[in-house]
């Protein structure tokens, strides 16, 4: 017997928080519709994570930016789960064109190809109009990626700045969260310390592809300014961007990621761990 | 060098840390780094060894060496030989026995634990199928105090986490009603918040704290942010019950958390020294992980679950109100799937009861490893058993600002109901004066628009950040 609350004090607050409270119960369980809300919830995550990037679809929505495609040394989605070193590095000679450029810019699938695959392109697209006089490198489109595989890539194309833009771990709740990670002279050994990360890209219920570019072509201005990612740039961020925008200092925190990961979910491994 | 001849090979293993690693049950996180055995053979022979080996090589082999890590000096120098007396003549594979054993009950094992070392207790779990780990720690007795008693026999508590992607103040409330109306909330009531400054910590804590007073619940609250910003939040006065924070295995591995064993116990007296607790002062919540060090860089060689029990011998140091692993947080690389995630939660349980400490247990998962709610299920019923303290409410299981999934509400009431535990005494003689528990003692599930408390928080006007 499911009973839900008829007259519920709970709806008035209900509006306050995406958290499932005044589900109702079954016994003591829940009733058979929130189980198969919450069932819907983590298959959608699941395929999140498991589907491949379609690079032809987030190809055909780049406005004719030149796209190059590489793939990390993670042969497939298993190895990829269990390894993430082989996610930060390039697999084989990538065949990309050197710069120098101002500004290379991935789209990685990290945790969530969804995410990557609804967002990424329209961030591209948004960051190039706010970015006149910046020479942009071709677009790379990253498969089995962590953060850090922009490292080797910008650097092999002689960028200035790396800015991933990847799959964030996928919630119950948010399968499709983008995190856009930046470094500046990027190369292969740069800690997490040293990138500012956008988290929570997900219109329309998270950050929309206005703010994040805003944020961000703010990011790449004021780092070109100042000669800095990380730490020193985060600092500079306006107050209110902070719960969005942070550097990745922390140690891998495994029981709990401090609040501006929590918020970010995002390296592309797990919100909590720098990839 | 450690060898043994079975069944017509030589198996060699360099140290002990090779040794232990090689004798764990296994898991991606030891695959990850290198060190998992070669074999199931040789994870076997591995086993073998450990089983022989005296107790007493723990304590003068060690895994991380005593000059360079304050953890193995912390737990070298705080040994109890004269509580170790009653084993120190066994071997790791005895030691198993005697545990195993009608005759040592729980004051035994309490009286046993300050002669126990982090890698003793790591050891021993090893050669323990997981019928032994819930066996013996079911009869571990560990109880902590500050206005309810946690770990009673026949008791189950649940901190209510009700987290918020942008700690609105509404929503969060609206989650911690939720818990309260599911009888949820006995062992904390414990935010992670999403910004981590002091001024968003205090304004939590003061949160919490008024809704505690106005009702009268009989519990403790905590912001689980650093140590350092719960420090500040003390010094300006805000409501702090529970000092929290992550601790690891290894002096590297907290320098990555920003901590050392100063700067906890400088924590600890600044808690103590408010006096909040009504019926004990047990100030100190700590979370663990295995995989933090491998993860921090600071691992040495050492497996993930070695590791994680000398995380808490670090916890112990600080007489805990509760401490819990985060067992499926971290991620498919360290725990792959719903059987390793399983396993280790069964572990980290044990050998935290082992060592005396308040064991709860955050049931969870990720959406990238290979489980899902039926795996919770499963490990949340073996560790009802195994007697655990206390474990996780997340309203649905689906914790909106850390994105994972830990046990619900409703599960908190069905492990309650199957293994016929109940709520702390304390909280739970509230339920009663607030009308929520039925004639069996049960949360009762009623219209709960009739329920004072619902109507009261519910009217409740709340600052908007």
């Amino acid at each position: 017997m499911s009973q839900v609350p008829a007259d519920d004090p709970l709806a008035r607050l209900r509006a306050a928080t995406q958290a499932r409270i005044g589900l109702g119960r079954a016994g003591h369980a829940l009733p058979t519709r929130a189980c198969l809300s919450f069932d819907l919830g983590h298959a959608r995550a699941r395929d999140a994570v498991w589907t491949p990037l379609d690079t032809d679809a987030v190809t055909a929505k780049v406005d004719g930016w030149p796209v190059c495609m590489v793939h990390s040394q993670a042969p497939d989605r298993a190895t990829y789960l269990r390894r993430p070193d082989l996610g930060r590095n390039l697999a084989g000679a990538a065949d990309l064109p050197s710069g120098p450029f101002d500004l290379s810019i991935i789209i990685g699938d990290g945790l969530s190809s969804r995410a990557a695959q609804a967002h990424g392109a329209a961030l591209a697209l948004d960051l190039r109009r706010r970015l006149p006089g910046w020479s942009l490198a071709p677009l790379v489109l990253a498969q089995q990626a962590r953060v850090a595989l922009g490292d080797p890539i910008a650097a092999a194309m002689g960028a200035r700045f790396a800015l991933m833009l990847i799959g964030e771990r996928p919630g119950l709740s948010a399968a499709d969260s983008l995190g856009a990670y930046l470094t500046i002279d990027p190369r292969p050994g740069r800690m997490d310390s040293e990138r500012n990360c956008v988290s929570n890209i997900r219109p329309p219920h998270g950050l929309s592809i206005a703010q994040a570019g805003e944020k961000l072509a703010w990011l790449l201005m004021e780092g070109r300014r100042i000669g800095a990612t990380g730490i020193a740039l985060k600092d500079a961020a306006p107050t209110k961007d902070r719960p969005h925008v942070h550097h990745q200092s922390h140690a891998a925190d495994p029981a709990r990621p401090s609040a501006g990961q929590a918020v970010a979910g995002g390296d592309g491994d797990g919100g909590a761990f720098p990839p | 060098m450690y060898r043994i001849d079975l069944a017509g090979t030589r198996h060699c293993f360099p140290d002990l840390k090779a040794l232990l690693a090689a004798a764990t049950p296994l898991r991606s996180g030891d695959q990850l780094a290198g060190i998992a055995a070669q074999s199931e053979e040789a994870r076997v022979a591995a086993r073998h060894i450990l089983a022989d080996l005296p107790l007493k090589t723990f304590l003068s082999e060690t895994v991380v060496p005593y000059e360079d890590d304050e953890v193995t000096r912390l737990i070298i120098d705080r040994h109890d030989p004269a509580a170790f007396a009653p084993v120190a003549s066994l071997t790791v594979g005895e030691f198993r026995d005697w545990l195993l054993n009608d005759k040592v009950r729980a004051r035994e094992l309490s009286a046993l634990s300050p002669g126990l070392t982090a890698e003793m207790v790591a050891a021993l779990s090893k050669l323990m199928r997981n019928q032994d780990l819930i066996a013996v720690a079911r009869k571990a007795r560990v109880v902590s105090r500050f206005r309810t008693s946690i770990g009673l026999r026949g008791r189950l508590a649940v901190r209510l986490q009700p987290n918020h992607p942008t700690d609105d103040p509404a929503g969060i409330a609206a989650s911690i009603l939720d818990g309260l109306l599911h009888g949820s909330g006995d062992a904390v009531i414990g935010i992670n918040p999403a910004t981590d400054n002091v001024d968003g910590a205090i304004t939590l804590l003061h949160l919490i704290d008024d809704l505690r007073l106005r009702y009268a619940i009989p519990t403790q609250s905590c912001v689980l942010t650093h140590v350092t910003n719960s420090l500040q939040a003390i010094e300006r006065g805000a409501p702090v019950d529970l000092v929290f924070q992550s601790v690891a295995g290894t002096e590297g591995a907290n320098r990555g958390f920003g901590i050392d064993l100063a700067l906890l116990a400088e924590a600890h007296d600044a808690a103590l020294s408010l006096k909040r607790g009504s019926i004990g002062q047990d100030v100190m919540y700590f979370e663990t992980g295995q995989g933090s060090a491998l993860s921090a860089g600071a691992h040495h060689g050492v497996d993930q679950q070695t590791l994680e029990v000398r995380a808490q011998a670090v916890a112990r140091a600080f007489n805990p109100l509760l401490v819990n692993s985060v067992v499926g947080f971290i991620g498919p690389e360290y725990l792959y799937d719903g059987r390793q995630i399983i396993r280790a939660g069964l572990e980290d349980h044990f050998t935290g009861k082992l060592l005396g400490l308040p064991m709860g247990v955050d049931v969870c998962y990720t959406n990238h490893a290979e489980a899902d709610q039926n795996d919770m299920d499963n490990l949340l019923t073996l560790l009802g058993v195994a007697g655990v303290s206390f474990v996780i409410g997340v309203p649905g299981a689906d914790d909106i600002m850390l994105n994972y999934q830990s046990t619900s509400f409703h599960d908190a009431l069905y492990v309650r109901d199957v293994l016929g535990v109940r709520p702390a005494p304390e909280f739970e003689a509230w339920l009663g004066n607030m009308g929520m528990l039925d004639t069996h003692g049960r949360v009762a599930p009623r219209d709960i628009a009739t329920l004072p408390l619902a109507r009261a928080i519910a009217d409740q006007r709340f600052m908007t950040p």
